[in-house]
């Protein structure tokens, strides 16, 4: 074959297995790392896939936050206004988390109906009212994308 | 009246604007180079008056004047001034008029500065400028007036700021990413008129490139900006989220700096110039798709603005003209060929090319990524959100792949490289690779971790081809005498490629590294993260001019018992909003660690939720954006931008 | 041949914007109150004037709920659109959230008052009970108290004439064919 031909050739194929490679690759990647969302009524209909990460959302129902004696661990209930889900949690809960107002978690659900949490997220807004719920609940009915705000841990 | 008189000078800035995008058009198509020349005066004369505009919105913002719905929904009297005046573009609605001001000041600088250009080349950018201002200045006068009235409900106190954005970080973030996301427009605008014109020659790629590094190192340094302000600001020692609106940033940049490397092929050697088009259509598009993103709720996030479909539709519309457009311009007028390659696989064409591909690639993975939660929800499969964890699988192997290129590339020469001279090049960097990336590891933390040795010898492979990149060029000039002849741009290519070895062996090591523990504390306990000892004194109230807070006041010592530092984290209460609090974190910065505290919320009987950070190497993070910024900045000084015109054919 | 290659980005784009467009009509802020098409939960409470009211006081014709308070800034913005909504013979109640009822009478003193009348919920329990998510918001119900929209975020014409308008006229003219 002609020596340009022969470059030209290994460079198209260079494109072209590169490229499926990569395509193969992100597809994969975005398939393992798509967390769906779920609001407490589908979990208590057992819509929710157990030992996967998703995402919940919803009220938080005053008065069901509590604190262990010692350490980090603290348990609250989610409600959507139809059904209430049970949410436990390691760690610092964001600046605007309180009860009666939304929240969103990410973490997955136990076989005995609860939820562990790894991230709890609060939002805020720049535009709408005191109480943020608001943006926290529109989070939770939203398509868009898991990271909140202002108030988020990461990890 | 100062309001009124704002809002009035929009409107003209308008009509000029109009005239701007028409006037010019009509010249060049009539061939009258008086209405051609008249893009100069018409593109001052509009950014004068979007300029007047803004001040004017800045006056009300500074004299609290409430009965602006803007100004009482997000300002305050106690608000200290300087954020009175960052509040203006901290919304929606003042964040678009700056948006307007800097395209008008871009295409002013456009008028002004390619004084060299030919005049008809001119004409036509100016027009496709004015026409993208048009555009947006409908956007505003339409659907997003900053000036609007609540008379007769004039409110007596602001509903100010959000605490987040009262920040030096936050004042100067926004600027810096529009002057980045708004600066390619000209590089669009010169593709543009170079495809209207049939002219896709090296002169343009010359006069682009300019504007194409200077928007891009505005980019650079606002995404810096803004990740060093999530780093601080929103307490939890995060520095890249992989939000949407982040993405948003993120992409044009990527796609920016592919633009750059293939005009610089284009420049040099005439090719890839349909795809150095395309890039930079592709490099605008996308920031006006981050625009679209971010402001039609379309999907949210932590910096969405109030959002509003009727804008979605109107920037999705304006969006279908500007891409729509200029991609059927693409397909029609674009060069087919550039003829034979005439490079080969050893080669910086090639080099380049790899690192387009790579480029391109990435955004598109982040592309993917961003809209993946829109695809399904269109097809009804649910609510997804798509985890960082997807963006870090792909980047790693993608930016590792553009660090080895990165290396060679500039070691190789064009059209063709002998392989022995390469080989005998790279000997050194590749040994030296090879040796950072076992030795790190274990020198640095006493183990082997294989992520680390990656990031580590790729930082050394970089910094050891630029130096041999160095030496050959030295040694081909006539040793070090020729050190001040280098130029500028080769500088300034060193220093972005230094940039980027810092920011990508910061955002390894510090993932790698960092160590963070969330503990329950009370005043007297002590916490160990790895070499360090964190211990909680005490808690204080303290009062700042528009919050009152709890301060927890920290010390840390090392393994030896010294006291490194003392920390102070806040917890903010800012008065005029219920239940507006903030953390402010307490961090001991470092060239080699930040220490990190941050109050959590306090737990009855006295202690609080207190997370601490180790965090190593972070700071080169945005120590490599700045970099990136002065080596664009560097190469802006080059020669050969000097004077244009003295390399220009004459037509 | 090469030039149809050329077209491939605009495809890529086209297809792109129609999934925008799309994305556009689904509205991802959207939230459908646990409410809707039911009735409105059952309380008493009392209100701005120190009268009592229940869920039932609210039947008898199709009208708007507005969940308020001062210290809300839209719904400064939105308040002399209400008056001139009440002037036009719409019945409104508003929901005080959790509020203080001295600045609220203050308020209504100031403004002027575009409701019939208005239900304190300072501690936002009946709230909670109504699934509402920030102030303000508002609701439209029928004659028989059922709910059949909610709106977030202030009402001005727009709303009014896109949104609530036309179910409003439809529950009107259904009560008055009754």
């Amino acid at each position: 074959m002609h020596p340009v031909r022969r470059q030209r050739l290994m460079i198209v194929a260079f494109i072209v297995v590169g490229a499926s490679a990569a395509a193969a690759l992100i597809f994969r990647a975005l398939s393992e790392n798509m967390n769906f969302f779920y609001p407490p009524a589908q979990i208590a209909a057992g819509e929710a896939p157990e030992g996967r990460t998703i995402r919940i959302g919803g009220l938080v129902v005053p008065g069901s936050l509590k604190r262990a004696e010692s350490g980090l661990d603290l348990e609250f209930r989610v409600t959507d206004n139809k059904a209430d889900l049970q949410v436990d949690f390691r760690g610092i809960l964001p600046d605007l988390f309180a009860e009666g107002k939304g929240v969103v978690a990410v973490g997955e659900l136990l076989p005995n109906g609860r939820f562990k949490a790894d991230q709890v997220l609060a939002k805020h807004d720049e535009n709408y009212m005191p109480p943020e719920v608001h943006e926290a609940l529109k989070k939770g009915a939203d398509p868009g994308v898991a990271l909140g705000g202002g108030a988020r841990n990461d990890r | 009246m100062i309001v009124e008189l704002g809002h009035f000078a929009l409107i003209l800035a308008f009509g000029l604007a109009l005239a701007q995008a028409a006037l010019p058009m009509a010249g060049v198509l009539r061939g009258v180079r008086a209405w051609s020349g008249a893009a100069v005066p018409l593109a001052c004369g509009q950014f004068l008056f979007v300029l007047v505009s803004f001040a004017c919105l800045a006056h009300a913002f500074l004299t609290d004047d409430f009965s602006v719905r803007l100004v009482a929904t997000n300002s305050n009297t106690l608000l200290p001034a300087w954020y009175k005046f960052s509040a203006l573009w901290g919304n929606h609605e003042g964040s678009m008029l700056l948006w307007l001001t800097i395209l008008a000041g871009w295409s002013s600088a456009v008028a002004l500065i390619g004084k060299d250009l030919p005049i008809e080349m001119r004409a036509r950018v100016l027009s496709v400028m004015g026409m993208i201002a048009v555009g947006f200045h409908l956007f505003v006068l339409l659907t997003s007036n900053p000036f609007l009235r609540s008379f007769p409900n004039v409110p007596e106190e602001g509903r100010d700021l959000n605490p987040l954005l009262q920040d030096i970080g936050l004042v100067m973030h926004p600027p810096m990413l529009y002057l980045g996301y708004v600066g390619f427009s000209v590089a669009f605008s010169f593709a543009l008129a170079a495809l209207w014109s049939g002219r896709l020659d090296t002169a343009w790629a010359r006069w682009s490139r300019p504007w194409t590094t200077a928007a891009w190192l505005f980019l650079s340094v606002g995404i810096t900006l803004g990740s060093w302000w999530a780093y601080y600001e929103l307490g939890w020692g995060g520095w890249w989220f992989w939000d949407p609106v982040e993405n948003a940033s993120f992409m044009p940049w990527l796609a920016g700096t592919a633009l750059l490397h293939s005009l610089a092929v284009t420049e040099k050697r005439g090719l890839f110039r349909s795809w150095a088009v395309l890039l930079a259509i592709m490099t605008f598009s996308l920031s006006l798709l981050g625009t679209f993103l971010v402001r039609s709720g379309i999907l949210t996030s932590v910096h969405a603005f109030a959002t509003d479909p009727e804008r979605g539709s109107f920037v999705l519309a304006f969006l279908g003209v500007v891409v729509g457009g200029s991609l059927t311009l693409y397909a029609l007028r674009a060069p087919q060929s550039s003829g034979p390659a005439g490079y080969s696989l050893l080669s910086r064409e090639a080099a380049l090319l790899a690192n387009n591909v790579l480029l391109v690639v990435a955004m598109a993975t982040v592309l993917l990524g961003t809209l993946a939660p829109l695809v399904v929800s269109a097809m009804d499969l649910g609510r997804i959100s798509v985890g960082p964890p997807y963006f870090n699988l792909m980047f790693v192997p993608l930016m590792s792949l553009l660090a080895v290129a990165m290396g060679v590339g500039p070691l190789m020469r064009w059209r063709d490289s002998s392989g022995a001279s390469l080989r005998a090049m790279l000997a050194v960097p590749a040994a030296s690779c090879l040796v950072i990336a076992i030795a790190f590891p274990f020198t640095y933390a006493g183990h082997w971790h294989a992520g680390a040795a990656l990031t580590a010898g790729l930082t050394a492979w970089l910094a050891a081809t630029l130096v041999a990149g160095l030496r050959q060029r030295l040694r081909e000039r006539g040793g070090l005498r020729a050190l001040p002849m280098l130029g500028f741009a080769y500088w300034g290519m060193v220093v972005a490629h230094v940039g980027f070895a810092f920011s990508m062996a910061g955002a390894g090591l510090t993932s790698i590294y960092s160590d963070e523990r969330d503990v329950r504390m009370s005043a007297g306990d002590s916490v160990t993260l790895g070499a360090y000892e964190f211990s909680f004194l005490r808690t204080r109230h303290v009062d700042g001019p528009n919050y009152s807070a709890e301060r927890g006041e920290f010390t840390v010592k090392n393994v030896s018992g010294e006291r490194v530092r003392h920390l102070k984290a806040e917890k903010r209460d800012y008065h005029s909003q219920m239940g507006n609090v903030m953390t402010e974190a307490g961090i001991a910065p470092g060239f080699l660690r930040d220490l990190y505290v941050s109050l959590g919320e306090p737990i009855g009987d006295g202690s609080w939720a207190v997370r601490v950070h180790h965090k190593p190497f972070v700071r080169w993070l945005w120590i490599g954006g700045v970099l990136m910024g002065a080596g664009g900045a560097l190469t802006l000084f080059d020669r050969r931008y000097r004077r244009p015109s003295a390399q220009q054919p004459v037509r | 041949m090469s030039r149809l290659r050329l077209f491939i980005p605009l495809l890529v784009f086209i297809a792109l914007a129609l999934l925008f467009w799309r994305g556009l009509s689904l509205d991802p802020n959207y939230m459908p109150s646990a409410l809707e098409n039911r009735p409105l939960p059952a309380f008493t409470a009392a209100t701005l004037d120190g009268a009592s009211i229940s869920d039932t006081d609210l039947r008898g014709a199709p009208a708007l709920v507005n969940v308020w308070a001062t210290w809300c800034p839209s719904c400064a913005a939105e308040h002399a659109y209400l008056n001139e909504l009440a002037r036009r013979g719409v019945r409104i109640y508003g929901i005080n959230y959790k509020d203080d009822p001295a600045a609220a009478r203050r308020w209504i003193a100031e403004k002027g008052n575009p409701y019939v009348a208005n239900i304190l919920d300072p501690s936002g329990h009946l709230g909670l009970d109504l699934g509402v998510t920030g102030a303000p918001e508002t609701y439209l119900i029928d004659a028989a108290g059922v709910v059949h929209l909610r709106h977030q975020g202030p009402v001005d014409e727009r709303v009014w004439q896109r949104v609530l308008q036309p179910a409003f006229s439809t529950l009107e003219n259904g009560a008055s064919g009754r």
